[in-house]
């Protein structure tokens, strides 16, 4: 909880704040663990379910932990019509799971995005920051298979 | 030692770092470069340094040599000591590495000579290529500052909004609400405290010129915001910029503190008595707060839903206090025009749309990237003449605009000329500038449906039109696209889509309807086909396509077999292979792998059975 507590100093201790504030929380933990948020709560003065509405709204936050590796499918419309809910589709059923969960051996999450404002690259898909543009079916699975190599080594 | 100005170098060797280049490595190329300049002891001649997008990412990474202007695409590490030794040492540019409009073709070595570039007209691009957006003296260097000088010296705030009124500058963000006259509006509101928030949530999906601008020239917005600021008396400022973004949000951080190191921002401004002070806010991955009381709630710390207009933020905005929102683009537009004046800006464009646009040009689409034109231009110049056309041959099919909001402009409207009223009157609208280009490949039904599920799922769920109604047609729609569709069904899309766009509170539930009115307008016969036929005409549609090997052309190499997920194709080396149908999940990977010798893979409509 200190580094909460540090969060929260670093933000004034503003209510205004609250989304920035939850922000670097994720930043920090890589979710919002429940723990935190209530510690937010007292020291905000601010109910829980204000930030539980907040924390829910913004598809930026999640309430689960995360995977080891975060894989980021772009759904904006330059890559949806260069074929991005195909590889989606490749990716969910090579995960085994839908946008939005996290393996059950927590190597991976999947999540989808808007728009990453990076058309040229369409269809991209993003592990860990890494940008991996012009992504079809195929290579997506050489793409998966080089993370499941390393796990098993 | 005295800091080397940048004027007292040779060559410049700037390369890209916008978010597209970055993506393929442009860092990389940059240390590469560093540490090959300073072997060779040319550090005290050269200078490597970054610029913010150049907007053609289509050829990224770039790298432009000035002053000279030559243009470098594509350029990998290993090509950085080739670069060095001939164009830097020998003075022989590198002819491999420039563009060529086809294979064959001579290379063009500057890059205003190339067509991408040569057809725009650079306003909020001026700096494009030139500046280092990290570096607030490259801002300077090129008559950064020169016009908030003008505004806070030799101007009172009358006057900036006399000169602004007059130029004609719209919104950019979409509604293309004149701005001097929303300045005039917040000026007048009662009140002593006021607020200036730029909008950078730029949520339509396909457009990033917002991305781009604050990623290139940071300045030029905190240029015009506080241009802004003293025109309507505000003193304090937010820039709010969404989360997907990051390295928009670290230059305008990086701006920021110069900016105030150098005295234009915070107390006193030039001495002239003038207070204003900026804070970054970052968006959290919802696209409704692009809308601007959602935006102005999101600043607030609470959950980004809209609210009814009257009052509008410009009487009662943040904390109840008047609030003036505008566009990232917008504001990157008040410098010059305090600098160059308003008669030079309303020289560009239309009757009533002035200056210039920043389209962000993507999908079926040769050069992809941003394109800053005159309004007016047509959509056929757009696509043919800076987008190189459609790839692979294929047939222009429609341009979409206005992302999620927008509409379908088919063929026999390409040349429409742009500004915000003749897209409007085509049943689009202008937006913040996507512009995705669609070829015979694209299924409409599916734009459609996949415009409207973002919605759907952008909706915020206020207003009970938005929120059932685009859900409602999103069902027909699935229906539709699975080879579900009824008779009836585009009457009952029709119907709904006019209610949502009648009942809905914001700009996002009036809008929704939008791309599927458009599409029913311009593209009924695929509508018709998908649901009298069970055909998808563009061959997008699972539920309506199947992958089949043509026997005549199967070369029996093995490549789809081995590579088929679901074990679905089957077949002897070099005999003829077949897809079992119930075991095939339609992925398509067999027909990416098919050796293009044979291009024995097919997909069929309708289905085979």
């Amino acid at each position: 909880m200190k580094k909460v507590e540090n969060t929260l100093r670093e933000h004034r201790y503003q209510r205004s704040r609250i989304i920035q504030i939850l922000q670097d929380i994720q930043v920090e933990f890589n979710y919002l663990p429940k723990e935190a948020l209530e510690y937010v709560s007292q020291r905000l003065k601010m109910s829980l379910s204000k930030i539980y509405s907040i924390a829910t709204f913004y598809a930026g936050f999640s309430l689960n932990p995360r995977g080891k590796h975060l894989c980021t499918v772009c759904m904006g419309t330059a890559c949806h019509v260069r074929g991005a809910a195909n590889v989606l589709d490749r990716i969910e059923e090579r995960l085994g799971i839908t946008s939005g969960v996290t393996t059950s051996d927590k190597l991976f999450t999947l999540e989808t995005v808007n728009c990453l404002g990076a058309c040229a690259l369409a269809p991209i898909v993003v592990i860990d920051g890494q940008y991996h543009g012009q992504t079809t079916v195929d290579r997506v699975d050489k793409l998966l298979d080089k993370y499941y190599e390393k796990k098993d080594k | 030692m005295k800091k080397k100005t940048n004027k007292e170098f040779r060559l410049h060797l700037l390369i890209c770092a916008g978010t597209g280049c970055v993506a393929n490595r442009s860092y990389e190329i940059k240390e590469e470069l560093v540490k090959e300049i300073t072997r060779r002891g040319l550090n005290t001649e050269v200078r490597v340094a970054i610029t913010g997008c150049n907007g053609y990412c289509e050829r990224g990474p770039i790298l432009v040599v000035q002053p000279d202007g030559v243009f470098y695409q594509k350029v990998r590490k290993e090509d950085v000591p080739c670069i060095v030794e001939e164009h830097i040492l020998k003075g022989k540019p590198v002819e491999s590495l420039m563009y060529r409009p086809s294979p064959d073709a001579p290379p063009i070595s500057r890059m205003m000579d190339i067509d991408f570039f040569k057809h725009q007209t650079s306003v909020v691009f001026r700096n494009r290529s030139r500046l280092d957006p990290e570096d607030i003296e490259d801002y300077l260097r090129f008559d950064g500052y020169k016009a908030l000088k003008k505004a806070l010296v030799e101007m009172n705030s009358g006057q900036i909004i006399a000169e602004i009124k007059l130029s004609g500058l719209r919104g950019r963000g979409g509604a293309g609400f004149p701005t001097g006259l929303k300045w005039e509006l917040c000026r007048k509101s009662p009140g002593n405290i006021k607020y200036i928030v730029c909008n950078g949530d730029e949520g339509d999906p396909g457009a990033f010129m917002d991305r781009s601008v604050l990623e290139a020239d940071p300045h030029a917005v905190i240029e015009g915001m506080i241009i802004g600021a003293r025109a309507i008396g505000a003193h304090k400022g937010f820039i709010y910029v969404r989360k997907e973004y990051p390295l928009a949000v670290k230059r305008v951080k990086i701006a920021l503190v110069q900016a105030e190191e150098y005295g234009f921002v915070g107390e006193n401004i030039l001495g002239t008595g003038c207070d204003f002070s900026v804070d970054v806010v970052q968006g959290s991955g919802a696209f409704v707060c692009g809308e601007e009381t959602a935006l102005l709630t999101s600043i607030e710390g609470r959950v980004g839903r809209p609210r009814p207009r009257p009052p509008y933020p410009i009487e009662k905005g943040l904390w109840g206090r008047p609030t003036n929102i505008n566009n990232v683009e917008t504001w990157a537009n008040v410098p010059q025009i305090i600098s160059k004046g308003a008669e030079w800006f309303s020289g560009i464009g239309t009757k009533r749309s002035k200056g210039t646009k920043i389209f962000s040009l993507v999908g079926k689409i040769n050069n992809t990237g941003l394109v800053e034109v005159p309004m007016g231009i047509t959509v056929r110049e757009i696509v043919d003449e800076i987008g190189g056309g459609i790839p692979g041959g294929k047939e222009f099919k429609a341009v979409q605009t206005g992302g999620p909001s927008g509409g379908c402009i088919p063929k026999s409207l390409l040349d429409l000329p742009i500004d915000y009223e003749s897209l409007v009157k085509a049943g689009s609208m202008m937006g913040s500038g996507g512009m995705i280009v669609m070829d015979e490949d694209t299924c409409m039904v599916d734009i459609a449906r996949y415009f409207l599920d973002f919605t759907l799922h952008e909706s915020c769920g206020k207003c009970p039109s938005c929120r059932l109604g685009t859900k409602q047609m999103v069902e027909i729609l699935d229906r539709i696209t699975e080879g579900e569709g009824k008779e009836g069904d585009i009457e009952f899309l029709e119907d709904i889509g006019k209610n949502v766009k009648l009942a809905s509170l914001c700009g996002l539930g009036q809008t929704a309807a939008n791309p599927v009115l458009t599409t029913i307008k311009y593209f009924r016969d695929e509508y018709l086909a998908h649901i009298k036929e069970k055909r998808c005409p563009a061959l997008v549609c699972k539920s309506l396509i199947s992958y089949v090997i043509d026997p005549e052309l199967c070369g029996g190499c093995t490549v789809c077999a081995k590579n088929c997920p679901s074990d679905a194709i089957t077949g002897e080396p070099k005999e003829i292979y077949t897809i079992d149908q119930k075991k095939c999940t339609k992925c398509g990977i067999c027909l990416t792998v098919c050796p293009p010798k044979f291009k024995a893979v097919k997909k069929v409509s309708p289905p085979v059975k």
